[in-house]
């Protein structure tokens, strides 16, 4: 218990770093992989071909592998030099949007055809069918695994600390600086992981519960 | 590829996707030259920084890499689907005092991130006295995330069978072991052998994150050779290109042997139609971790 | 029938790669040679882990590999070169064990070090490791075989970094759980933010080459390796703001073993050998170095 009572303010700004990288990479990665998934489900093959590409390159790519080219690699090319921190954004951003575009994409295909062709025989407009016929379907099944991918994006944030960016996951080696106990900070940092992912969990079931019986 | 927003494109719209099309062209090919260009003005290719793949004690060394990456991911699988097994039995329990444990140990090793259980038994263990080895706190690690999910895919495999299978069995005098090990694991196993298959893709990826507590496994060889200033003049361009190629090839050759034994299994009369609902839900839910 | 054909592709087209490799390194170095006599007979009595080293038939040692200089481990060989590895050598040889076929080389980064000898990984560790109060609560120094001091490694073009006082304001970059980060940190040289860790020096003067940080600081021995590995890229600051004893790390209650590899220590400074491993390793960058005190504690 002193391991954290003694250290509450280093767990808290720990913490707090996670909750802030976490919250910038799901906004970046949701506009992203909406937009992603909206190249997928274009008419046009082209677009088609690069949202396919982009979701088959990163989906077999380790994080670790993205943060490596992001913190190493990338600055080699003298593009434009990133912070850490907006290395960590960008790297977390880019590998959960291909998982946000593949939960879109699977939650619009659910909406079966008819729904949109009848939509049209009404004469409503594209956004108006989407607006109200199509999206509020395919929300149902996009909510609860959108959920758990966000959790993912929660738990890999702590893939960044073997790249300098402050979070939960450098917890160890400041408490290992200290020469406190790293074995009770550790479960200490585990719990908070569990406090944070338990009611995201709960919603989550209980949306699929509710839901799996509209249908 | 189902069109459920898009009408069936009329002469303009045709004119118009052929046009996007061309824009869409060009926009890539412009990013691609770019990307290009830049590693050519920053001399990313240039003889020296390509050099170290001509040397046999680096294709070794490499080889050995992907050899460690490569046992990582068999052991953690292994030892990932018989602790699944374990504990979607034990979910599956008629006991309230199997079932509730079981329940929490999953949800547990579900809630903790990867890195932080590999740090536990990497960094945290020895405080207590417990050594392990860096090979070791990833497997274990490995087995305890991964082994969690499958407990899980297991479970709503099983859920997804037809009443009428164990039902029939219970009625041929079957104990309930015979039932869950002879009638409903095997069917659950096939049924579920996609989703299964894809979350080892995610356990492959996920042996990179030894990365973290420097197990010597691909992505660490990695970043030896391509920071290597005095041979190569750091050559972290070119390398990584080849790691996350070798990444890709691997997990794409497990998938492609999902859908091998997804087709084998589907002109197999045997398979029992079951309730794909919640099954998919479970491949994109358990799909995100890195 | 697909699938062992793929198989039988893959494994031949990796034989055929590493049929056809080279052989040595690009930047081929002389071996040292005839430095170190083997010991014949050795005996510390009282040492456990001298008898687990003896049971096994040879030495585990935990060094550095991205250190030139001090302890590289050359990526197309495979060999470990530097001050620290000879060093280790040295030990090994007085040990009683070939330092050419009985010794294994095991790479530690900074932050596992301690882990590393608590977990009897190793058998002793040689790979800039300062002696501290806070380590030896953990694991038992013999030596200092050499002292450092902390120093900054900046571009060769940067004139407005001159020593520690010039740093507020400035990126600097360090490896995680070493002294020189935490000095930065505790004296406040530069703002918390602009303290980067990473895993290894040599990522860090991949930032400094980049210019994503202002300056590398640890101690001026690793700096020198890298500032004469970049060929005029880099240059050393040179005013040290610390004395870094660097010692030989061992098992922490292992006094016998302590107290024998100080003896070969104190052997090495007297008749000339630490000079010589000194001349042919660290000594190229020109610098010249004081011979330490051996501290027996």
């Amino acid at each position: 218990m002193s391991v954290l009572t003694n250290n509450l303010d280093l767990f808290l700004r720990a913490f707090g770093q996670t909750l802030q990288l976490f919250a910038v990479s799901a906004v970046l990665s949701l506009v992203l992989g909406t937009l992603l998934a909206a190249l997928r489900v274009s008419p046009v093959p082209v677009f088609r071909g690069v949202g396919t590409t982009y979701v088959t390159v990163v989906r077999n790519t380790p994080l670790t592998l993205v943060f490596v080219f992001f913190v190493f690699a990338y600055p080699l090319l003298d593009i434009l030099k990133i912070e850490p921190y907006t290395a960590a954004v960008v790297s977390l951003s880019l590998y959960t949007a291909a998982f946000v575009c593949e939960v879109v994409r699977s939650g619009i295909n659910t909406v079966p055809v008819g729904q949109a062709e009848a939509s049209r025989a009404l004469g409503l407009t594209f956004t108006q069918m989407l607006g109200s016929v199509v999206l509020p379907q395919a929300l149902r099944s996009v909510v609860p695994p959108m959920t758990s991918t966000m959790i993912a994006l929660l738990k890999n944030t702590t893939v960044a600390s073997g790249f300098a960016v402050v979070q939960a996951g450098n917890i160890r080696e400041q408490l290992a600086d200290q020469g406190d106990n790293v074995l009770i900070g550790l479960l200490w940092v585990a719990l908070g992981f569990v406090i944070l992912v338990m009611p995201l969990t709960y919603v989550q079931q209980v949306f699929e519960k509710r839901w799996s019986v509209a249908r | 590829m189902s069109m459920v927003l898009f009408d069936v494109p009329g002469p303009k719209a045709r004119v118009r996707h052929k046009i996007m099309a061309v824009v869409g062209i060009a926009a890539v090919a412009a990013a691609l030259v770019y990307v290009v260009m830049r590693f050519i003005v920053t001399d990313q290719f240039t003889a020296r920084r390509l050099d170290w793949i001509n040397y046999k004690q680096i294709q070794l060394s490499l080889v050995e890499a992907i050899g460690n990456t490569l046992s990582a991911f068999v052991v953690g699988a292994v030892l990932a689907l018989v602790f699944g097994a374990i504990f979607a039995a034990a979910r599956l329990s008629d006991h309230g005092w199997v079932r509730a444990p079981a329940a929490v140990i999953v949800e547990i090793f579900r809630a903790i991130p990867l890195v932080i259980m590999m740090f536990f038994f990497y960094y945290g263990l020895p405080v207590a006295g417990v050594k392990l080895s860096a090979f070791t706190a990833v497997v274990i690690s490995l087995m305890l995330y991964n082994g969690s999910v499958l407990a899980e895919i297991f479970r709503a495999g099983i859920n997804s069978l037809p009443k009428g299978q164990s039902e029939a069995a219970y009625a041929l005098g079957m104990r309930k072991t015979q039932v869950m090990t002879f009638v409903l694991l095997p069917q659950a196993l096939r049924a579920m052998l996609p989703t299964i298959i894809s979350q080892l893709v995610v356990l492959l990826k996920d042996t990179a994150l030894g990365f973290l507590i420097t197990f010597e496994e691909l992505l660490r060889w990695g970043t030896r050779i391509g920071g290597d200033a005095v041979n190569f003049g750091r050559p972290m361009i070119p390398v990584m290109i080849v790691v996350a190629l070798i990444y890709i090839g691997l997990c794409l050759l497990l998938s492609w042997l999902a859908t091998y034994l997804e087709k084998r299994n589907r002109r197999n009369k045997k398979v029992i139609k079951r309730d794909d609902n919640k099954a998919e839900m479970l491949v994109l839910t358990g799909d995100a971790q890195g | 029938m697909r699938v062992r054909t793929l198989a039988a592709v893959l494994l031949t087209g990796a034989l055929a790669l590493t049929a056809c490799g080279k052989e040595g390194s690009p930047t081929d170095q002389p071996a040292p040679a005839g430095l170190f006599e083997v010991a014949k007979d050795v005996k510390v009595d009282g040492s456990p882990t001298f008898e687990k080293i003896k049971a096994r038939g040879e030495l585990i040692v935990g060094v550095k590999e991205d250190q030139p200089g001090l302890g590289y481990k050359d990526p197309t060989t495979n060999k470990y070169s530097g001050f620290d590895i000879d060093i280790a050598r040295l030990i090994a040889a007085k040990l009683g064990f070939d330092p050419e076929t009985k010794i294994q080389f095991k790479t530690i980064q900074s932050a596992a070090r301690e882990q590393a000898l608590i977990n009897g990984d190793v058998d002793y560790y040689v790979g800039t490791y300062t002696i501290n109060a806070g380590r030896k609560e953990k694991v038992s120094f013999a030596g200092p075989y050499f002292v450092a001091g902390q120093d900054l490694l900046i571009k060769a073009d940067n004139t407005s970094i001159t020593g520690k006082e010039t740093l507020k304001g400035k990126k600097v970059c360090s490896v995680t759980g070493s002294t020189p980060a935490k000095r930065i940190k505790e004296e406040k040289l530069t703002e918390d933010g602009n303290v980067l860790e990473f895993q290894g020096y040599s990522q860090c003067v991949t930032k400094l080459l980049n210019g994503e940080v202002d300056a590398v600081t640890t101690d001026d021995a690793i700096l020198k390796g890298y500032a004469a590995a970049e060929e005029g890229k880099l240059k050393v600051v040179g005013k040290t703001f610390s004395s870094e004893p660097y010692g030989i790390g061992l098992p922490k209650d292992d006094k016998a073993l302590r107290d024998k590899v100080n003896d070969v220590l104190q052997a090495s400074l007297d008749d000339g050998s630490w000079q010589k491993i000194y001349d042919g390793t660290l000594g190229k960058s020109g610098s010249s170095a004081e011979k330490p005190k051996i501290d027996r504690y």
